[in-house]
C-alpha cells in the first residue's frame, strides 16, 4: 500500500486545557491524503477548519493524536525539527498578507529556499524564474509585492509555496478575497501544478462551484468530518 | 539581493528600508546622541589636558625632599616632657643625592630628573626689595621638566655663575630689564650681585612675583647647601600615574616623595568631579539613545507580525528571526554612530573656529582622537545589539498562526 502523503489519527485539539473556557475543537479527526490528491476542505465558520489547516500545517500542536507526514511522524517534534519540516515538506498559501511587502515578487518566491539554505545562489533565482513563468508573472518579477493586483500577488504566492517542491500544500481561502475571473484563475493555476507536479493540494473553501472542481470534498462540522466525498 | 548577502542580512536591511521614516527618525536621534558624548568627551579630555598642561608645565611631577627633623626623645625612662617643641626645619641636603638621581634616571615610567637648591632670600634693588624663592637648577636638566624657553619674554635663559632669570612682575616690581644688575641676599646675610639674563612668565602672578632662577652652584653657596640639593625635581611619561611612582620612588630611595596629585589635590579632585560628572551624563544619554532603538524594534516588531508569521511558516526558525531584529538593531547603532561622529567632529571643529581667547588662540585646544570615533561606534553598535534583544526574543517567540492572523 502506498503510504499517504499526510495522514491525522484521532487528532483532537483543545483550547486553554484546564480553565473554566476550555473548548475542544477537534475532536478525533482521522483523514488520510495521498499523492497529488485534489481535496476541498469545506465547513461553516467556527467548525475548525482553520485550527485543522494549522495543525495539517505543523503551526499549531495538536493537544493529542498522532500526524504524519511522508510517513513521518511529526507529533512530538521539536520545535527546531517542526519549523525544518514545515519549511521543506509544506507550502503554504494564504487568504490575505499573502506575500511579504518588503520584497519583489521574485525575491518572495526565494524566500522559502533562502530560510532554508541562508544564502542565496544563481539557481535558487532560476528556480524562482521558473516557477514565476510558470503562473505566467515572469514579466512581474521584480515589482514589489503591493505594486501588483490581488490575482498576481495570490498566484506569487503559490509560486512562492511551490518553491521547496514540498508533496503538500495548503490553502486557506485562496480565493476568498478575489473576484470570480482571478479566483478561477489561481484555483486553474492550484489544479494544474497537483496534476504535473503530483503535489498533494488541501483547499479550505467556501465556494460551492470551486469545490465541486475538486476529487475530493471533506466537510467539516464543529469539529467532526461529518461528510467525506470522493468523485 | 546579494549573493554574499545571508537571508537574515537581507530581511533586515529591507525591513529597516521598509519603514523608512522610522529608520531615520532613530538614526538621527543615535546620531545626536553620539555626538553628544563624542563632543563631550572630546571637550573634557581638551579641557583636561589644558589645565593639567598649564599645571604641570611650571612645575614638576614629583619633588624628593629631605626629612623633616624630628624632636629626640631623651635617653631612658628619666621623665616624660609634657611640652614637646618642635624641632627648627633647617636647611637640609638630601644624602648621596647624586646617587638617588643616577636610581631615579634608571626608572622606566621616569621622563626627566634634576636637582634644585631652593629657599627663601631678597632680591633689593636700590630702595625696593622683595621677598624671592631662590631656585638653584641645572638648565640642561631643569629645562626638560620646566621648559623655560617658553616662558621666555625677554632675554635668554642663560644661567651662569653670575646671572639670574626672574619672573615678569618681580623684574618690572624692582623695575629691572635683561642686563641690569640686581642684588640677592639671604637670611645668613650671604649675599650676591648677578645680572639679569632673562624674563620668564610662568603662567601666574603670584608665581611671577616671586620666583628667581639662578645656577645650582650660585644658589648652594648663597643657601649654604656647599654640594647639596633640597629637593630633586623628576617628571613622568604618564602624568596620572605619578602618585603610585612617587610611592615607588619613596620606597626604593627612602626619600619623601610628593607627587603633583597629592599637592594639587583640590585640582585633582576637581579633574575627577568633571569625570563623573560626564561619565554620568554619557551613561545617560547612551541609555536614551539604547531605549529609542528598543522603542522602535518594537513597534517594528508588532507591525511585521504577519510577516514574522509568513516565514515562520516557510520554515524561518526562531534563531533567524532573533537575528533579523539584532542586526536591526546593530545596523541602527553603527550607521547613527557614524553619522553621530560626523556630527560630534563638526561640532568640534565649530568650537574650534568659534571660541576663542582674547589674543585669538583657541579657548582650549579639542582632542579628534580617532580612538574615541572607533570607541563610540563599537558602544552604539553593541547598545543597538543590546537593546534590540527584548523586541528581537519577542519577534522569535511569536506564534506562527497568531502571527499570521495579526
Amino acid at each position: 500500500m502506498v503510504e499517504p502523503v499526510l495522514r491525522l489519527e484521532a487528532i483532537r485539539k483543545t483550547y486553554n486545557p484546564g480553565t473554566p473556557v476550555e473548548v475542544e475543537v477537534l475532536h478525533g479527526i482521522e483523514l488520510e491524503l495521498g499523492k497529488a490528491e485534489f481535496c476541498a476542505l469545506m465547513g461553516p465558520s467556527g467548525s475548525g477548519k482553520s485550527t485543522l489547516l494549522n495543525v495539517m500545517g505543523l503551526l499549531d500542536h495538536p493537544t493529542s493524536g498522532r500526524l504524519f507526514l511522508s510517513a513521518r511522524e511529526a507529533t512530538g517534534l521539536d520545535d527546531r525539527a517542526l519549523t525544518r519540516l514545515r519549511g521543506r515538506s509544506i507550502g503554504f498559501v494564504f487568504q490575505y498578507h499573502h506575500l511579504i511587502p518588503a520584497f519583489t515578487a521574485r525575491e518572495n518566491v526565494l524566500m522559502p529556499m533562502l530560510v532554508d539554505r541562508g544564502w542565496p545562489d544563481a539557481a535558487m533565482r532560476s528556480r524562482a524564474d521558473e516557477l514565476l513563468e510558470s503562473v505566467g508573472l515572469a514579466r512581474w518579477r521584480d515589482n514589489l509585492a503591493n505594486n501588483m493586483s490581488g490575482g498576481q500577488q495570490q498566484r506569487v504566492a503559490v509560486a512562492r509555496a511551490l518553491a521547496m517542491d514540498p508533496p503538500l500544500l495548503l490553502a486557506d481561502e485562496p480565493t476568498g478575497n478575489l473576484d470570480t475571473k482571478s479566483a478561477q484563475g489561481v484555483f486553474d493555476l492550484m489544479r494544474e501544478v497537483s496534476r504535473s507536479r503530483g503535489t498533494t493540494v488541501l483547499v479550505v473553501t467556501h465556494n460551492h462551484a470551486l469545490a465541486d472542481q475538486c476529487d475530493r470534498i471533506v466537510e467539516l462540522v464543529d469539529g467532526q468530518i461529518v461528510r467525506d466525498h470522493r468523485r | 539581493m546579494r549573493d554574499w548577502l545571508p537571508f537574515e542580512w537581507i530581511a533586515a536591511s529591507r525591513f529597516l528600508r521598509e519603514g523608512r521614516l522610522q529608520t531615520v527618525s532613530i538614526m538621527v536621534g543615535v546620531s545626536i546622541g553620539v555626538g553628544v558624548i563624542i563632543f563631550m568627551s572630546a571637550a573634557l579630555s581638551g579641557q583636561q589636558a589644558n589645565i593639567v598642561k598649564r599645571v604641570l608645565s611650571s612645575q614638576p611631577h614629583i619633588v624628593l625632599l629631605p626629612p623633616q627633623e624630628a624632636a629626640r626623645p631623651l635617653r631612658g625612662d628619666v621623665a616624660q616632657a609634657a611640652i614637646v617643641q618642635k624641632p627648627l626645619q633647617r636647611m637640609r641636603s638630601i644624602d648621596q643625592w647624586q646617587k638617588i638621581i643616577e636610581e631615579l634616571r634608571a626608572m622606566r615610567p621616569v621622563a626627566a630628573v634634576s636637582p634644585v637648591a631652593s629657599g627663601p632670600g631678597f632680591a633689593v634693588r636700590g630702595e625696593a626689595s622683595r621677598s624671592i624663592n631662590l631656585q638653584g637648577i641645572e638648565p640642561e636638566s631643569y629645562f626638560k621638566i620646566v621648559p623655560l624657553e617658553e616662558k621666555l619674554v625677554a632675554g635668554a635663559t642663560r644661567l651662569g655663575a653670575q646671572d639670574i632669570v626672574i619672573g615678569t612682575d618681580l623684574a618690572s616690581d624692582l623695575g629691572v630689564e635683561v642686563g641690569d644688575k640686581l642684588n640677592v641676599r639671604v637670611a645668613s646675610g650671604l649675599g650676591a650681585t648677578l645680572t639679569v639674563s632673562g624674563r620668564v612668565d610662568l603662567g601666574s602672578k603670584f608665581v611671577n612675583q616671586r620666583t628667581a632662577f639662578v645656577a645650582l652652584h650660585t644658589a648652594q653657596a648663597l643657601l649654604g647647601l656647599a654640594g647639596g640639593v633640597s629637593a630633586i625635581d623628576v617628571t613622568v611619561h604618564d602624568i596620572y600615574a605619578a602618585e603610585d611612582v612617587a610611592q615607588l620612588i619613596g620606597a626604593s630611595t627612602g626619600v619623601a616623595a610628593d607627587s603633583w596629585i597629592k599637592t594639587n589635590a583640590q585640582l585633582f579632585l576637581a579633574i575627577n568631579a568633571q569625570i563623573v560628572a560626564n561619565t554620568t551624563i554619557r551613561f545617560f544619554v547612551g541609555l536614551a539613545v539604547a531605549f529609542g532603538i528598543a522603542a522602535v524594534l518594537i513597534v517594528s516588531v508588532v507591525q511585521k507580525s504577519r510577516e514574522i508569521g509568513i516565514l515562520r511558516a516557510m520554515g524561518a526558525s526562531r534563531g533567524q528571526i532573533l537575528r533579523v531584529f539584532l542586526l536591526q538593531g546593530a545596523a541602527l547603532g553603527l550607521v547613527g554612530s557614524l553619522a553621530g561622529s560626523a556630527l560630534g567632529a563638526a561640532a568640534i571643529l565649530l568650537w574650534g573656529e568659534l571660541m576663542r581667547n582674547p589674543d585669538g588662540t583657541p579657548l582650549f585646544p579639542l582632542d579628534l582622537d580617532p580612538k574615541l570615533f572607533a570607541a563610540a561606534a563599537l558602544l552604539a553598535t553593541l547598545t543597538g545589539l543590546v537593546a534590540a534583544f527584548v523586541p528581537a526574543l519577542r519577534g522569535s517567540r511569536m506564534d506562527p498562526v497568531v502571527a499570521i492572523r495579526g
